[in-house]
């Protein structure tokens, strides 16, 4: 199998790539929506979506649960967009218009690739990463990628001439400028100190999990625990690059209507939507290499001490196949990302929201100080226990 | 000023350093989900600051003064639980204490009791939604259906009661349409029992919280003198420190005999009106305790006024004077003496006021309402200029005013 693939053309890999990127996220990215109604239903204490059932499965039996778990929303809604009119208004510049859902789309699913999802232990026992493309530059890749996002804001809020999708976009554009800064700042500790003086340096994503990936002293601690700050700094800012409350500025529904995709309407709207899910994943993801350890279990207790736990308390030889591996980190670090992402929805729904000048104002005068007062400290910090 | 005129043009302003930036106008409304309603406020932005706010209202017009003009006053009285449709059940009472007034008419002590403690649940009801709209409209969506759990309880207990959840129409000229159903006032404290603590829980997501302080904050600070001269009443005026109070000051059916404290706000903005808001809302559970603890038995009718009220049914089948009697209030309407009134009663909103016009007989000449929300809104364009685009959302959250009220 593995060699039928790698025999192929690298174009045609790569076209299986993408495709196996927008196979896995769209799903995921559905299922988020479907997660974000339930969550918020949970919290405010009412059932959500749990009424739709196609009649033509009522017969199965336990198919009730499905159906509580809007399942079966979820595909109605999805047809939905697909299938309800889409509408152009006039006023509207219509190339920007419809190209913008599309620019949306992109730094999503670019992103994915770069962002290991699990690894496999190879037959001398190292740790080999899962990735689509394992760039050296990783976290540079994603930060220049992910950025570029913020275009498709600025140009729906500009195409759809119309007054509050255009404050939408300059809000957009503000805020998300703003906080890059301080989201880039708020990493670099992280890569200073996998970075031995001396060696090749790296800014890979999979090096900083194999930095977690130690059984004791500084190099099985996650860094969320030795770089709460940086950990803090970044969540923060996580938050406002994906527009999410109470950093929804670019949206704020409240007071401007719907932001930037006022004017949008159908599946073009729901591309934002996805999008903005994607990015949520990316992010989360990306939060949990750097910071909670990706696919290890416990701090001090990472993936290839799991499965020789494992393979030594129930004494199979399945725990030792690299499928194995593959399939336990993927869910570990499914499971870290389902995490994140709930606390994005959780806090959602629990806070208000800023007001512009407010998130400008944190932005600028508490983050980025902050940060670059991190950074200092942990240059200084890392030099004297590197040397 | 000599200076404005210094430039012919604004190129010629830019060449000398200075920025000529454009105003912008914006539509707010009448259909923007924080307009609460119909309100369309034209605003005049410099950036997201506004310079300039128009209130343009009318967009729920619908002339009840005019027509209260051309029906009997019982027939009306539908119409007054689509002033205020949040709490008919307080529209409903301040109407007909107004008729009654002219009339000259005493409504028995179980009558007021029953009118009391509906106008206060009524406030608790509408004062929960102003509590969850405002909560949406900074951007806490939780609060809303936090409330919203609390507003089903008590439409219930109206359901129970009038036959209608939300327009209930439950008070008639002299008296209410029906007496209260066999154990509803025990229901009623059951509710207030278990509502403190879920009123808690609703606030406690607010009152500290770090965001909402500072989105409310120094928001929309209406001074005391500014609150009176353009006539703002209710939670509104209290927030600015004024503390006047209807029930209280002048008090109507039977207000005097219940124990209870005027919630008043100190600074006038936006957070004050929120925590007036919560505080009323306790008062109110307290005024509902004490009127169902001293509930006094007795007719919940004016059974003295014959030509005002009409018979109850079963007399009316079966007895001659009482058919004659019904039949003349319905074809008639309740028989008015001549003269004016002017009556104000304390409602969630504010006062709301009623001065009726008769020249005898069962019909208005005139009825003229004063509106709260009407009134409230009129500071709109001097509290609004300065702010930006997200404080006016939370200035009109926490004005909390409807527009069926205020375009009547």
């Amino acid at each position: 199998m593995v060699e039928f693939y790698q025999a192929l053309p690298l174009v045609v890999q790569g076209l299986l790539k993408g495709l196996a990127v927008i196979l896995v996220i769209f799903p995921i990215a559905a299922a988020c929506s479907m997660a974000e109604r339930k969550v918020s239903a949970w919290i405010q204490g009412r059932p959500g979506p749990n009424r739709a059932l196609p009649p033509f499965l009522a017969w199965v039996p336990g198919i009730w649960m499905l159906q509580r778990l809007g399942l079966f929303q979820l595909a109605a809604d999805g047809a939905k967009f697909v299938f309800k009119e889409e509408p152009l208004p006039n006023h509207v510049n219509k190339l920007y218009f419809v190209l913008a859902p599309v620019i949306a789309m992109v730094p999503a699913f670019t992103t994915v690739t770069v962002v290991p999802f699990g690894a496999y232990l190879d037959p001398s026992g190292r740790v080999v990463p899962l990735v689509l493309a394992n760039v050296d530059v990783g976290i540079l890749a994603v930060f220049a990628v992910a950025s570029l996002g913020i275009y498709a804001l600025i140009l729906a809020g500009w195409a759809s001439n119309s007054k509050y999708p255009f404050l939408g976009g300059v809000r957009a554009s503000a805020q998300l400028i703003s906080y890059e800064l301080s989201m880039t700042l708020s990493v670099l500790p992280v890569f200073l100190w996998i970075n031995e003086p001396g060696s090749a340096g790296t800014l890979s994503l999979s090096k900083v999990v194999e930095f977690q990936s130690g059984t004791s002293g500084w190099a099985g601690a996650w860094f969320v625990f030795t770089m709460p700050v940086s950990a803090l700094i970044f969540a923060i800012a996580l938050f406002a690059e994906t527009n999410r409350a109470p950093f929804d500025m670019p949206e704020s529904e409240s007071d401007l209507v719907g932001g930037f995709h006022t004017e949008y309407g159908a599946f073009k709207w729901s591309l934002f939507f996805v999008a903005e899910y994607a990015n949520m994943i990316v992010g989360s993801a990306v939060f949990s290499l750097l910071f909670l350890g990706g696919w290890n279990l416990l701090p001090w207790f990472p993936l290839a001490s799991l499965l020789g736990v494992l393979h030594h308390l129930t004494g199979w030889a399945l725990w030792l196949y690299p499928i194995t591996a593959a399939v336990v980190s993927i869910g570990i670090f499914l499971g870290k990302i389902l995490f994140t992402l709930f606390v994005f929805m959780w806090v959602r729904w629990t806070v208000p929201r800023f007001r512009y000048d407010q998130v400008m104002r944190i932005g600028w005068q508490k983050l980025l100080p902050l940060s670059i007062a991190n950074l200092i400290a942990y240059t200084i910090g890392i030099y004297f226990l590197q040397s | 000023m000599p200076t404005e005129f210094a430039f012919k043009d604004a190129a010629a302003k830019n060449a000398q350093g200075e920025f000529e930036t454009e105003k912008m106008s914006l539509s707010m409304g009448p259909s923007h989900p924080s307009t609460h309603g119909v309100l369309r406020l034209q605003l005049e932005l410099d950036g997201e600051i506004v310079t300039k706010a128009d209130p343009v209202i009318g967009y729920l017009h619908r002339g009840d003064e005019k027509i209260a003009e051309n029906m009997t006053y019982n027939q009306f009285v539908p119409y007054t639980d689509r002033l205020d449709y949040l709490a008919p059940l307080a529209n409903n009472m301040a109407y007909a204490i107004a008729v009654e007034k002219l009339a000259k008419l005493e409504v028995p002590a179980r009558c007021q009791a029953i009118r009391v403690i509906t106008a206060e649940m009524a406030r608790i009801s509408a004062h929960l939604l102003g509590l969850g709209a405002f909560g949406i409209d900074v951007g806490a969506w939780t609060v809303f259906l936090y409330s919203f759990t609390e507003r089903e309880k008590l439409y219930k207990l109206f359901e129970e009661l009038t036959g209608a959840r939300f327009t209930t129409s439950y008070t008639r000229i002299g008296g209410v349409a029906r007496d209260v159903p066999e154990g509803w006032t025990g229901r009623v404290l059951e509710f207030c029992d278990q509502f403190l603590p879920r009123l808690e829980e609703c606030l406690a997501l607010l009152t500290r919280n770090k965001i909402f302080i500072d989105r409310t904050e120094g928001i929309g600070v209406i001074s005391k003198e500014d609150a009176v001269a353009y006539g703002l009443t209710g939670p509104n005026l209290r927030a600015s420190g004024v503390a006047l109070d209807l029930r209280k000051d002048k008090p109507y059916s039977g207000y005097e005999q219940y124990d209870f404290d005027v919630a008043v706000g100190s600074r006038g903005d936006a957070y004050d009106r929120y925590l007036v808001r919560g505080e009323e809302m306790r008062q109110s559970v307290r005024i509902i305790r004490q009127a169902v603890a001293k509930f006094p038995a007795g007719k919940w009718y004016a059974e003295d006024a014959r030509k005002i009220f009409a018979p109850p049914k079963d007399k009316v089948l079966t007895s001659m004077e009482e058919l004659i009697q019904n039949f003349m209030i319905v074809t008639e309407g309740p028989q008015m003496p001549a003269g004016e009134v002017y009556f104000e009663a304390e409602n969630p909103k504010g006062a709301l006021g009623f001065y009726v016009v008769s020249k005898g007989g069962g019909v208005p000449w005139r009825l003229k309402i004063r509106a709260p929300s009407f009134c409230n809104l009129s500071i709109l364009p001097k509290v609004c200029v300065g702010a930006m685009i997200s404080d006016v959302v939370s200035i009109l959250g926490s004005l909390d005013f409807v527009m069926g009220e205020c375009d009547r």
